[in-house]
């Protein structure tokens, strides 16, 4: 399934600058290794040694917040919109 | 030398932002721009970059924190600085020249001996830490002034939040007294008042429908795409961030220059209670007070309480929630800091605890009428919770102990509007009047 990926500012050295990229797959964690394949070491950005998101990573499917969802198992239907995003906080 | 903006990294690098030495900045900046900072240093893994408007590590995402080296500091030279944040600048990023930039001076707030709320509650000694007189009265104006610097020294165009209110009042008037054109997003649900005390500085005030994790996001998205913007939470939040310290400096000073036994924290996303006590760890390795223990406690609403859930699961695995709570200035359900406040709590031999809403409109009646002091939610919420300490015995009663009240009553009226009002309405004679029985 082909989504779209909004990338964070650091890691778009990765994307050669590109804030918004497309990748395929029927999960979260699918496309996380569809884009390490078009761009080599960003998975490892994103997930820990475990294989697990890292701690201060959000990645959104949609609007949701994967971790309300099904974290990596989350289905991304094509058209689905993947957002990375670094964790921040309050205000 | 061509001005520093803030702007998206050098496309045509593949290597993430390079390790830095001693005081490295980024290009375009004066020397000094931040003071005794020497660079930014990741919480998590310890990578080190330049000092610039970056605010995730980019090994691991990790909150990046300023590193400094300090000179040597001395009781007399603060106690000769003005009487707001910035005699402690030497321990903030900002530069020796900082008083001379137009902003709204901040700090060195009240420190109250609660002797009636004390007495309530059984403590033998309680003071009350009160910023709600600050200038736009919250503790925020604090952390707004050191972001207000460093978007300043990035020659930053626009000067930017997402908040849940108080941030957006600081920033606005922060905004308007430098004379930078200022923006702020918030929950479109937002207490009324908190909405005015924005939109009177500034005619750029966005409601975004969603809740602040939704704002928090958007306004990550936009701090990725536009150049020039300062967004004082997002991409200078190191900077800002260091403006709670000095909550802990004064604290320590106002006291004698010496260290509380325990201290009562809010909790939203939990930057200020890990503020507070690494101002605390500074003063003691400066040699400004005699070290000893300080027992840490963090403070949540039951409706918003993901750090205090997992406090008491003995686990640090936080999981986010959705806010449900009428202090909403504490509702973070992602809070980024709230694992750096669980090991503080757990190490200095403190707790988190949380309240129900009851309960926090009960510590704001509580606070004003012992002390003569308004609080908004998130002070009814650490006085709730400090009542709540007590009674469950986690809190020793015979230590001396300080409160924290961050922000103003006069914000979220809404909170205990159906809770007060005239004892009586009576006709205008003294009959009327002895027949109430109010005396």
């Amino acid at each position: 399934m082909s989504v779209s990926v909004r990338v964070p500012t650091i890691l778009r050295t990765y994307t050669g600058g590109e804030s918004e990229v497309t990748a395929t797959g029927a999960t979260l964690a699918e496309v996380i290794d569809d884009l390490d394949a078009s761009y080599a070491g960003i998975k490892a950005r994103i997930l820990d040694d475990n294989g697990a998101l890292r701690r201060f990573v959000n990645v959104y499917v949609g609007d949701e917040d994967v971790r309300f969802l099904d974290e990596l198992a989350t289905p991304t239907p094509a058209g689905t919109k993947v957002s990375v995003i670094p964790a921040v906080a309050g205000g | 030398m061509s001005a520093a903006t803030i702007t998206q990294p050098d496309t045509t690098a593949t290597e993430a932002a390079p390790t830095t030495t001693s005081g490295d900045t980024a290009p375009g900046l004066r020397e000094g721009a931040f003071g005794n900072a020497r660079c930014l240093s990741c919480r998590e893994c310890g990578h080190e970059v330049e000092l610039g408007p970056h605010y995730a590590c980019p090994e691991c995402f990790g909150p990046l924190e300023v590193a400094y080296d300090f000179p040597a500091v001395t009781r007399e030279e603060i106690e000769a600085g003005p009487r707001n944040i910035w005699r402690y600048k030497a321990l903030l990023p900002v530069p020796t020249d900082i008083e001379q930039s137009p902003n709204t001076e901040p700090g060195f707030t009240r420190l109250l001996q609660a002797h009636n709320l004390g007495r309530e509650l059984g403590l033998d000694k309680l003071w009350v830490k009160d910023d709600s007189t600050n200038p736009t009265n919250s503790f925020k104006d604090r952390v707004v002034a050191c972001a207000l610097s460093a978007a300043t020294e990035l020659h930053a165009k626009v000067f930017a939040c997402p908040s849940t209110g108080n941030l957006a009042n600081a920033v606005a008037a922060a905004g308007a007294r430098a004379g930078i054109k200022t923006v702020v997003f918030i929950p479109s649900n937002l207490e009324k008042p908190k909405q005015v005390n924005s939109a009177v500085y500034t005619d750029r005030l966005v409601a975004v429908d969603g809740n602040y994790d939704d704002v928090n996001k958007l306004a990550s998205e936009i701090a990725g795409e536009e150049e020039g913007w300062a967004f004082v939470n997002v991409n200078v939040r190191p900077f800002y961030a260091e403006g709670s310290k000095t909550l802990g400096y004064e604290i320590a000073e106002q006291l004698g220059w010496r260290l509380p036994d325990q201290v009562v924290i809010p909790v939203a996303s939990g930057s200020q209670l890990t503020k507070v006590h690494k101002a605390f760890r500074e003063l003691v390795d400066l040699g400004l007070v005699e070290d000893k223990p300080v027992k840490i406690f963090g403070a949540q609403a039951t409706g918003c309480s993901p750090v205090s859930s997992a406090y008491k699961s003995g686990t640090d695995a936080i999981r986010p929630v959705k806010p449900d709570t009428i202090a909403k200035s504490l509702a973070i359900g992602n809070p980024a800091d709230g694992i750096y406040v669980l090991d503080i709590c757990r190490e200095t031999g403190g707790a988190v605890e949380d309240i129900t809403d009851d309960e926090v409109r009960q510590g704001i009646l509580l606070l004003a009428r012992t002390e003569g002091i308004f609080t908004e939610t998130a002070g009814g919420t650490t006085v709730g919770v400090l009542k709540k300490l007590v009674e469950t015995g986690q809190l020793d009663t015979s230590l001396e102990t300080v409160v924290i009240n961050t922000g103003m009553g006069l914000k979220t009226l809404d909170a205990v509007a159906d809770e007060v009002g005239p004892a009586a309405t009576i006709k205008p004679t003294y009959a009327a009047f002895t027949d109430a029985g109010i005396v």
